[in-house]
């Protein structure tokens, strides 16, 4: 049986670590508002936008643009993968990680050729430690406070590599924010871009009221322009989604822990208790022990 | 008094502008152009500049827009920028920081390392930015 002196410092280890498991946990509370503040922030632009080229993509020509068309050969594919830069937060990663592996072990099976782009630091040390090609890494952005130019300008570097021949497939890995218990993770695809969904939602009168718009400079050409920006929404998006569901796991792996620290303090302070009284009864034994042999 | 328009300038980050205006002028890239309420539908891509707007009162204002795109409709008018910020909210230092930048990379003569269209899309913005910065009275 454990003494006194050493299951009580084992209470006091526990206790600091629930502080700590806690602090953690209120952290992660805090900015998962801030994000999804800014998700939220973000959502009329990203409806309006959808909204509009889904209208000039009807309007189009079929191969408008390059980056509609997808490649008769199909040897090089790039994979964006958005993980955390810091650990603590569950299965979060090793989520996001596998699917990207099995994504990739498709394509290795294809025999084509398989590239990285790292969003944080968990996911690039998962390539570097599988040494596989790494063509940029971006750190401290998933989690953090970050701006529409960090995925403006990844977006730019990858659409650059696909019109260079560079990749002839993109896709992304993120997770997909859909509530405090529920982040699965996402494949989607970025380039070719797969054919845009033109919005149904809409009333049919609001279609004939899109027809008669006056399109400037003309729709292929603005569909044009719209494209590249439609990449750099999709990233930005999963940027923002996978940071909102890291903070989520976050604060639900740490509130396990900070439970877990409760029970274990429970059983702790039995066992304690138990002790304590175990060294009482003997101790009075011994003082009824050695009374009795005065008596004697 | 004349008819009010809803303008909204949107940017991923934020949404700048939600007002009733009276008249609104954007600086399209075939050209500026201007929206009164009724205007018939139109969509067109806009350049980095400067957005006009009257507000309810008369008021004159205008905002900075990186380029983008805007849609008019009768009663509304949509500008989806990929930032864009009023003039008391320009970060002035930053813009000539960003100008110089832009000349110096253009001046280079390593062609190679350079990309001049985007070398030339900041200079412009870092000019409208500065040009809205230094307009007096508004």
């Amino acid at each position: 049986m454990a003494t006194l002196k050493e299951v009580q410092s084992k209470i006091v280890s526990v206790k600091k670590t629930k502080q700590i498991t806690k602090a953690m946990n209120m952290v992660a509370t805090s900015r998962l508002r801030g994000a999804q503040t800014t998700m939220e922030a973000f959502r009329p632009y990203a409806e309006k936008f959808a909204e509009v080229l889904g209208n000039i993509a009807d309007k189009a020509g079929e191969d408008a643009s390059p980056l509609l068309s997808p490649r008769d050969e199909v040897n090089r594919v790039h994979i964006v993968l958005l993980t955390s830069d810091r650990g603590l937060c569950g299965g979060f990663n090793v989520h996001l990680i596998e699917k990207a592996e099995s994504l990739m072990n498709e394509k290795l099976s294809q025999e084509l050729d398989v590239s990285f782009t790292n969003f944080g630091k968990k996911g690039r040390d998962w390539c570097r430690k599988n040494q596989f090609q790494i063509a940029s890494e971006y750190l401290g952005v998933v989690g953090g406070k970050f701006g529409f130019n960090i995925a403006s300008s990844a977006g730019q570097e990858l659409i650059d590599n696909f019109l260079n021949g560079n990749y002839d497939e993109v896709y992304v890995v993120f997770a997909n924010f859909q509530g405090m218990a529920n982040q699965p993770p996402v494949v989607k695809q970025l380039l070719p871009i797969p054919v845009i969904a033109t919005s149904d939602t809409q009333e049919n009168e609001d279609v004939s009221y899109m027809a008669e718009h006056i399109i400037e400079p003309s729709p292929d050409e603005l569909l044009n322009e719209m494209l590249p920006k439609n990449i750099f929404i999709q990233i930005y998006n999963a940027l923002l989604e996978t940071s909102t569901s890291e903070h989520a796991a976050r604060m639900k792996a740490m509130e396990n822990a900070t439970k877990a620290c409760d029970d274990m303090i429970e059983n702790l302070t039995l066992a304690y208790n138990k002790a304590r009284q175990a060294s009482i009864t003997m101790e009075l034994m011994d003082i009824v022990g050695g009374a009795e042999a005065l008596k004697g | 008094m004349a008819q009010l328009l809803k303008l909204e300038v949107v940017t991923p980050e934020k949404n700048v502008i939600s007002e009733d205006v009276e008249i609104v002028m954007a600086p399209g890239t075939l050209g500026e152009f201007g929206v009164l309420s009724g205007h018939t539908p139109f969509l067109t891509s806009i350049k980095p500049g400067k957005i006009y707007y009257q507000d309810a009162n008369g008021k004159e204002k205008i905002v900075f827009v990186s380029g983008g795109f805007a849609e008019a409709l009768p009663d509304r008018v949509t500008v989806l920028a990929e930032s864009a910020e009023r003039r008391r909210d320009i970060d002035v230092d930053r813009a000539r920081a960003a100008l110089d930048r832009a000349e110096k990379r253009l001046a280079s003569d390593k062609a190679e390392d350079v990309n001049f269209d985007r070398a030339k899309a900041a200079l412009h913005r870092a000019i409208e930015r500065i040009k809205i910065f230094e307009t007096k009275g508004l």
